[in-house]
């Protein structure tokens, strides 16, 4: 699925995309800044309508055009960049930080931990995630957050599992053994010590968390479940306009290119940082 | 132990899994919102008689797990119930929607194979060419991007200003069936042909390394079974051990791509039935779904001891 993103991926990886990362980081800042000010940098009031200047193509006074209740696109894409992120962004906190406890205590308790954890997380793993997204928020409502929260439950999993290998790695090194020696309690080791050093693999969890959440409730959105007509989501705008395509593609086009971009820097991103976290790791060792 | 015991001790899980799967789906006309007589009477004013009719016809009165075995009863011998929104049986709606997805599912796999098992062996065997740098980029693209974004530019670029494809609905015949179906197909298959591209390249690159590929080198085989046999073959396996999975997000993905393209196959049906709290529907589809992602699951590991001697004796041991 599109939309499940399998996170294997990142270690299969390609050869390093020189030029790439630096173009993603600027679109990714690019795209942060929309979220967090968009509202104050659109150039019209998002929702004021304007009949007699619907669907227009782009112009001097609106840049992306106009929908066809002549609402500014621009403004509106700006506006729907903090809900359309903020909720991925949640949804990726959620689901790495739940996978990070899951997996270290799956990874290094082992025993009972282990067994009920990966039961559950072999159960849930097997689910068509957004299928079952769909039809959760669809039947029994609940809107936006609730559908934030739904897929917390079902993204964990795959965090959990990318997290438990890396600290099963890591429960055979020296410095594991040394602090057991020493006679720090199990928790403390845990913690203090096998956390930070499967750090590279949590960065790249979250990121790739993040990419696969904003996928999903924007695919949400786009089914029109979860979010109000009107809304500035981009999902939303995207289903919404995609009947003006003839008249002014870039109402439509304009979200659908932003959820790519936000997607695909952020997953490109990921990639580089894994990669150098893992090196710069590896040359400490 | 024998073939057909595997495969048998596989099909009895599936069934397992398919009774619990069946309770759940069940329990969706209970979860949902509102009272159950309510929801399959479906909106508008009802009587005091329609009400009883309703709770007869549906075993309301009964215990809940009484309720359960009589729907499974029915469910079993493909009765579904009727729709609420059209009151047509749903096997029959069903019917009528299954063949335009499984010719889009069937159409992207293509797609995805022809296209991405090359562009990966090209890519891995040439590593670090200019190539192997657009493969990458193309394919974190297609991993990355959602279908229904890929779905609308697709249909911008060659639907509407280049006019090459139509823009809306499935088409009648199979010649105006395939031209309907390709820009829906490309947006569908982006992701997995990225997958596919993805772990050929680095299965390729493993092989690549291999003693037997230098030999065969040495041996001055040619390139064409080089890379036909040798390579493609053992770069093979890792695609088709995730094909089930993979296969499986046809499923969602068709949900978001129908609907871009206004197609009305089962992804559409979907929607709608969520949208409208068609229950029937939405247990039926919910049930075939599941099915599919199993039996998609079994069909990959039985490819896999297929295509491997090695998994074969390990699975098949005489």
């Amino acid at each position: 699925m599109s939309e499940q993103v399998n996170p294997v991926l990142l270690r299969t990886g390609g050869p390093r995309l020189g030029v790439a990362v630096p173009v993603c980081a600027v679109l990714a800042a690019v795209i942060a800044v929309a979220a967090v000010a968009g509202r104050w940098l659109a150039p019209h009031d998002p929702g004021v309508q304007d009949l007699l200047n619907a669907s227009t193509g782009p112009s001097a006074t609106h840049w992306l055009g106009t929908d066809d209740f002549g609402r500014d696109v621009l403004s509106r894409v700006l506006d729907g960049a903090g809900s359309s992120l903020l909720g991925p962004v949640v949804a990726a906190l959620g689901a790495t930080l739940l996978g990070l406890l899951l997996g270290l205590m799956a990874g290094f308790l082992g025993g009972a931990f282990e067994a009920v954890i990966m039961r559950g997380v072999d159960l849930l793993y097997a689910l068509p995630a957004l299928l079952v997204l769909i039809v959760l928020v669809g039947m029994f409502g609940g809107g936006y957050w609730a559908a934030v929260g739904i897929l917390i439950v079902l993204s964990t999993p795959g965090s959990t599992r990318i997290i438990r290998s890396a600290v099963l790695g890591q429960r055979t090194l020296p410095y594991v053994e040394a602090a057991h020696t020493v006679g720090l309690p199990r928790h403390r080791i845990m913690i203090v010590h096998v956390a930070p050093n499967v750090l590279p693999t949590v960065v790249a969890t979250l990121l790739l968390d993040f990419v696969a959440a904003l996928v999903a409730l924007s695919a949400l959105s786009f089914l029109g479940l979860g979010l109000p007509p009107g809304s500035t989501n981009w999902g939303r705008m995207l289903a919404e306009n995609r009947t003006l395509l003839e008249l002014n593609p870039w109402a439509a086009i304009a979200p659908a290119l932003l959820i790519m971009i936000a997607a695909m820097s952020v997953t490109i991103i990921g990639d580089w940082l894994h990669g150098r976290l893992e090196r710069g790791r590896l040359d400490h060792d | 132990m024998s073939v057909a015991l595997v495969i048998g001790r596989r099909l009895l899980a599936i069934a397992v899994i398919m009774i619990v799967v069946s309770f759940l789906v069940f329990a969706i006309l209970f979860a949902t919102p509102g009272s159950p007589e309510q929801l399959l009477l479906g909106a508008g004013p009802t009587t005091p008689e329609a009400l009883a009719a309703v709770r007869a016809k549906y075993h309301l009165d009964e215990p809940l797990f009484t309720q359960y075995l009589y729907w499974l009863g029915d469910a079993v011998r493909l009765d579904f119930g009727e729709s609420i929104q059209t009151s047509q049986p749903v096997v029959s709606v069903l019917g009528e929607r299954l063949p335009i997805t499984l010719f889009l599912a069937g159409y992207a796999t293509v797609i995805a194979l022809l296209v991405g098992i090359p562009s990966g062996l090209l890519a891995g065997l040439r590593n670090g060419t200019a190539g192997d740098r657009l493969v990458t980029f193309v394919t974190t693209l297609g991993i990355s991007a959602p279908s229904f974004a890929i779905g609308i530019l697709l249909l911008y670029v060659f639907g509407i200003t280049l006019g090459w494809f139509p823009i809306f609905g499935a088409g009648e015949g199979f010649a105006d069936r395939l031209l309907h179906l390709t820009l829906p197909a490309v947006a569908l298959s982006a992701t997995v042909l990225a997958i596919i591209a993805r772990q050929t390249r680095a299965a390729a690159l493993t092989v690549e390394s291999q003693d037997y590929m230098t030999f065969a080198r040495a041996r001055g085989l040619p390139r064409r079974l080089l890379f036909g046999r040798y390579a493609l073959r053992n770069s093979s396996l890792p695609v088709v051990t995730s094909s089930g999975l993979v296969l499986a997000s046809f499923l969602t993905g068709a949900v978001l791509v129908e609907q871009v393209f206004a197609i009305p196959g089962l992804g559409s049906l979907t929607v709608a039935a969520v949208t409208n709290k068609d229950v029937p529907v939405v247990q039926a589809v919910a049930l075939l779904a599941a099915l599919v992602v199993l039996v998609l699951n079994l069909l990959a590991d039985l490819a896999y001891t297929v295509l491997d001697p090695r998994v074969r004796k390990v699975v098949f041991p005489q």
